[in-house]
């Protein structure tokens, strides 16, 4: 454990009381005692916590294996067709709606995105599994046809995505639908947290493997080979890694935007900036800003509280513009 | 023992290397020159087990690469690729520990003697984009020697050098050959392989043209069948310098 993945924890440590207390019912310390408040506490907020941790900690650790792999600091994993595809399969729930089983409706929308970051991480691996370099042909495009591959298939269900709202069955469908991309931890329970943490978790770990390969790439492709790094094992557990974090994230909460990319920028000063020293402390970064977001969206004095995805996104763009202008200086 | 027999290389559908053969001996400093295009840093990625061989055969010590692990390989033939640029900006010590990666071990020791062997010490806090150019190729070689590799195969690393540091880094190849490491380098400039080689494989078109000691391969005659110019050597030995000049016909033909 890196100084960076001490000073997340520590700060985690502090977010969680804080977050479990703030909330439309303020609940003061000493309060705690048998009634509504421990219900408020064990089935609403303890929930959305975790939820937010794990949601969190998946999109920080695959921001910054992203951003390992592509050698660029602007990438993030929600660009590269995952999120998208799971939001489509997620979507395809929506739209079968009476036609699930009750017995099924509770897990068709999870599963449904799950499959779809499923079908997407098959796609992105064969697609970008054909094309990139290794011994065999030496030629191939490698880092930038996987980008490639990954914003064709962004766009093919961005496109889907958008066709399945134009068509849909009703208009309580539509503003479901519209709703539910643009992600939110309102009102989910212990079952989410079951379905996302587990996935996460996984996906965290597949991605610590990639850690040292990802490292390597510091010097570029050919000199990661010299040094023993297998280009389709790499992409392997990259595409692995990042569609268990990122779909099990989409599904449970929608598409959050922004974490994957951000993250790893506040985690970065902290460590010696090579990959495999982010992967954990971003991990933990992106618990503390998804839990600290969605903590303070339930105080603001709005109407409606404000989707998560869409507030994370307000704070993202700018940061993404102060990134683009850094880099211009050359300070990135 | 580094084998390249009857090597086919090839970049999509076009060969680059036809059919070449030569044995590397450890110890040596070998230099790999050509005009452009010629196939040198195809050949050298081949000879690194980079660059699979289309047909032929690169061996290390008899082991075929192609059949090797590529961890294995990896600690017997370090790679200094042409000026990479450097994705993070990382501290020159953890960038030279990035050599350790095929040993998948901490080692220090190997790390503390790479920053010695090549003078780094006081640098090794400094973050790699506040190093000069001679600096930074300094600290390039050193990941390649913090691998402890019995082969070391650099891509022109002298290219973008000022003379001095051309100099020091040649001093620095010279002693690993002389540490027993095998060294093989991609040269552009001919002066630099006449003066520092120990033996030179010229290319020419995929194929090899002469190989041999620098004053036997680098002969005015095989300059003139490579390049196409009219050129001699001047000064003394270990320190000479190719005057050239167009072959009337080919200058005829480039202007033409």
């Amino acid at each position: 454990m890196n100084r960076a993945s001490l000073i997340f924890a520590a700060l985690l440590a502090v977010l969680v009381p804080l977050s479990l207390l703030a909330g439309r019912v303020w609940i003061a310390p000493a309060d705690f005692g048998p009634g509504n408040t421990l219900l408020i506490l064990a089935e609403l907020r303890l929930p959305r916590a975790v939820l937010a941790i794990t949601i969190g900690a998946g999109l920080g650790a695959a921001g910054a294996a992203m951003q390992g792999y592509l050698r660029n600091p602007l990438a993030d994993p929600g660009l590269f067709g995952i999120a998208p595809m799971a939001a489509l399969g997620a979507v395809a729930s929506f739209w079968l709606g009476t036609a699930i089983p009750p017995a099924w409706a509770a897990w068709s929308l999870p599963l449904m995105a799950l499959a779809g970051a499923g079908l997407g991480m098959t796609l992105l691996a064969l697609i970008a599994g054909r094309t990139s370099s290794d011994a065999a042909g030496g030629a191939g495009g490698g880092i930038a046809l996987f980008t490639l591959a990954g914003l064709m298939l962004a766009s093919l269900a961005g496109a889907l995505t958008a066709l399945a709202i134009t068509l849909a069955p009703n208009p309580f469908a539509l503003s479901e639908i519209v709703m539910w991309l643009n992600g939110a931890l309102t009102d989910r329970s212990w079952r989410e947290v079951w379905i996302a943490a587990p996935l996460t978790a996984a996906g965290v770990a597949v991605l610590a493997l990639a850690a040292r390969s990802l490292d390597a790439l510091t010097l570029g492709e050919e000199a990661a080979r010299s040094m023993g790094v297998e280009p389709r094992r790499l992409l392997a557990l990259l595409v692995m890694g990042i569609g268990l974090t990122v779909g099990a994230g989409v599904a449970v909460a929608g598409i959050i935007g922004f974490v994957g990319l951000v993250v790893p920028h506040l985690v970065r000063p902290f460590t010696d900036r090579l990959p495999s020293s982010l992967i954990l402390p971003s991990a933990l970064a992106g618990a503390c800003l998804v839990l600290a977001a969605d903590s303070v969206l339930r105080v603001l004095p709005l109407v409606t509280e404000l989707r998560l995805g869409i507030a994370l996104s307000l704070i993202g763009a700018p940061f993404f513009g102060w990134l683009l202008l850094r880099m211009r200086q050359g300070r990135l | 023992m580094l084998a390249a027999d009857n090597l086919v290389l090839a970049r999509g559908a076009r060969a680059v290397v036809s059919g070449l053969s030569a044995v590397l001996q450890p110890g040596t400093i070998t230099a790999i020159v050509g005009p452009n295009g010629a196939g040198k840093s195809s050949l050298l990625l081949g000879l690194a087990g980079l660059l699979a061989p289309a047909s032929g055969n690169v061996s290390l010590d008899g082991d075929s690469l192609a059949r090797l692990h590529p961890r294995v390989r990896a600690q017997g033939i370090g790679y200094l690729p042409q000026a990479p640029d450097i994705a993070w900006d990382v501290a020159v010590e953890a960038l030279v520990a990035l050599g350790r990666l095929p040993w998948r071990d901490r080692g220090t020791a190997a790390i503390a003697a790479a920053l010695s062997a090549l003078d780094l010490e006081p640098l090794r806090h400094r973050p790699v984009s506040q190093l000069s150019g001679g600096e930074r190729a300094r600290v390039l070689l050193a990941r390649v020697l913090a691998g402890e590799p019995r082969w070391i195969l650099a891509d022109e690393p002298l290219a973008a050098l000022d003379l001095a540091h051309q100099l020091s880094l040649t001093a620095h190849l010279k002693a690993c050959a002389q540490a027993g490491q095998g060294v093989v380098v991609v040269l552009h400039d001919l002066g630099l392989a006449m003066n520092h080689a120990d033996r030179v494989l010229v290319m020419k078109d995929g194929r090899l043209i002469a190989d041999g000691l620098p004053h036997i391969a680098l002969a005015p005659q095989v300059i003139a069948q490579g390049w196409g110019v009219r050129a001699r050597w001047l000064g003394e030995p270990e320190s000479q310098a190719l005057i050239a000049a167009e072959e009337p016909e080919q200058a005829e033909r480039n202007r033409g």
